[in-house]
């Protein structure tokens, strides 16, 4: 069976023939060749997956392809200016040297933005809290937090 | 995971047919817990209808007599909703600390209940507060709903369209979350309803179920201290890598202190 799906990606219109059991990770990585969205557990625990769909963060390895049909669905490359001027979010993890190998980052990236758009003011506690769903193996954590609460008073 | 056949479902009547006329189809509500097990080949239906484009089943309602929550509404839903923070906050807070902000986007009330995990959140707020799940076919109240582990009264090809709660007079939600999965090892639901005290327990025991002496010892005197004058029993309690029966019946008089203690600060 196929299906016909399609979605704004990054602003723009994409459209594919898919079989159902396709993953929105694997649309996203292989068809639309967008690889900064990353796959770690696969099991959604860890968050690399993590995307914007509809304006909501969501892990993306746990869903299939044709349950984003018809929405807006921005990814990490989706988030710099045309002229490659960083998401405030993104320069503020380059300050704050919140990434080691980089595995998590994307994911990290997308759910502190999605946290800063419910939780503007968020205090060290709100942060881990949120970002529960996103793990790291380098970092401790600790510049992830400083990044996010630097990107939050920007 | 192995292919199937995709049905995005127009209605529920739509959604019925179609899982009638499938050899071995399911419903698609978020997938947080479906599409993970179909990852792993845990569950091959030949068929999944994606309840995903109805939108009559997403909505919460809130009225004096009681909120009604449709079962396509995402725990971040739930947990966001001013209406649901005033009528009955402990629902609110409950799903808001299930699994994380990625999951709570997609997975949904109606799956949660239908799933029926032993370590779920909804199934403790179901049954703690005596609600009502309403079905393509019938309404079926809380205490007959959840029969054993991943099981429930839903007959095949029924769908969960809503829950409707009775507001309590007053409700708590305390869980001990297992540090790795966040699920509950043991989450303690405890409501002073019109018809007395309720107290249902979940990721204790293979499905959630309430402690009568407990609802009684409360129901004497609403403080932790009738808590602690319970002896929580370890028979039939899970025993696993995470927590002995033993631990797990500790743990019941922990967050069922922890419960009635959140209700007594507000």
């Amino acid at each position: 069976m196929s299906v016909r799906l399609s979605m704004t990606v990054n602003g723009k219109p994409v459209s594919a023939d898919v079989e159902p059991r396709t993953l929105l990770v694997d649309f996203i990585r292989d068809t639309l060749r967008l690889t900064g969205t990353h796959i770690g557990c696969d099991t959604a625990q860890c968050g690399a997956c993590t995307i914007h769909m509809n304006g909501k963060a969501v892990k993306c390895c746990n869903m299939l392809a044709v349950q984003a049909q018809g929405s807006t669905v921005v990814t990490i490359e989706g988030l710099a200016k045309a002229d490659g001027t960083m998401h405030p979010m993104q320069a503020a993890f380059r300050d704050y040297h919140g990434l080691q190998c980089g595995y998590c980052t994307p994911g990290m990236v997308m759910s502190a933005i999605d946290l800063l758009k419910r939780h503007p003011h968020p205090n060290e506690e709100q942060i881990r809290a949120e970002l529960d769903g996103n793990l790291c193996r380098c970092t401790g954590y600790h510049n992830i937090v400083r990044a996010v609460q630097a990107a939050a008073e920007a | 995971m192995h292919a199937f056949n995709y049905h995005k479902a127009s209605s529920v009547a739509d959604a019925t047919a179609r899982l009638a006329a499938s050899d071995d189809g399911r419903v698609l509500a978020g997938g947080q817990t479906l599409i993970a097990a179909m990852k792993m080949r845990l569950s091959a239906p030949s068929d999944l209808v994606d309840l995903g484009g109805i939108g009559e089943l997403r909505g919460i309602k809130v009225e004096p007599s009681g909120v009604t929550i449709g079962a396509m509404t995402t725990h971040a839903s739930v947990a966001a909703s001013p209406d649901i923070k005033r009528a009955i906050p402990a629902l609110a807070l409950l799903a808001s600390e299930i699994g994380d902000p990625m999951v709570r986007n997609m997975g949904t009330i109606g799956g949660s209940v239908a799933n029926n995990d032993p370590a779920a959140d909804y199934p403790a707020a179901v049954l703690g507060l005596g609600a009502t799940v309403v079905t393509s076919k019938r309404k079926i109240t809380a205490d007959k709903f959840f029969t054993a582990m991943y099981e429930t009264a839903l007959e095949p090809g029924e769908i969960i369209t809503s829950i409707s709660f009775p507001v309590p007079k007053r409700a708590g939600y305390s869980k001990f979350k297992n540090p790795a999965s966040r699920y509950a090892l043991v989450g303690v639901f405890v409501a002073e309803t019109a018809n007395g005290i309720r107290v249902a327990v979940t990721g204790a025991g293979p499905c959630v179920f309430r402690i009568a002496e407990l609802e009684r010892a409360l129901g004497k005197s609403f403080s932790p201290d009738a808590v602690s004058g319970v002896k929580v029993p370890a028979t039939n309690l899970n025993s696993d890598i995470h927590a002995s029966a033993e631990y797990r019946a500790h743990l019941i008089s922990v967050m069922a202190r922890r419960a009635v203690s959140q209700i007594l600060s507000k």
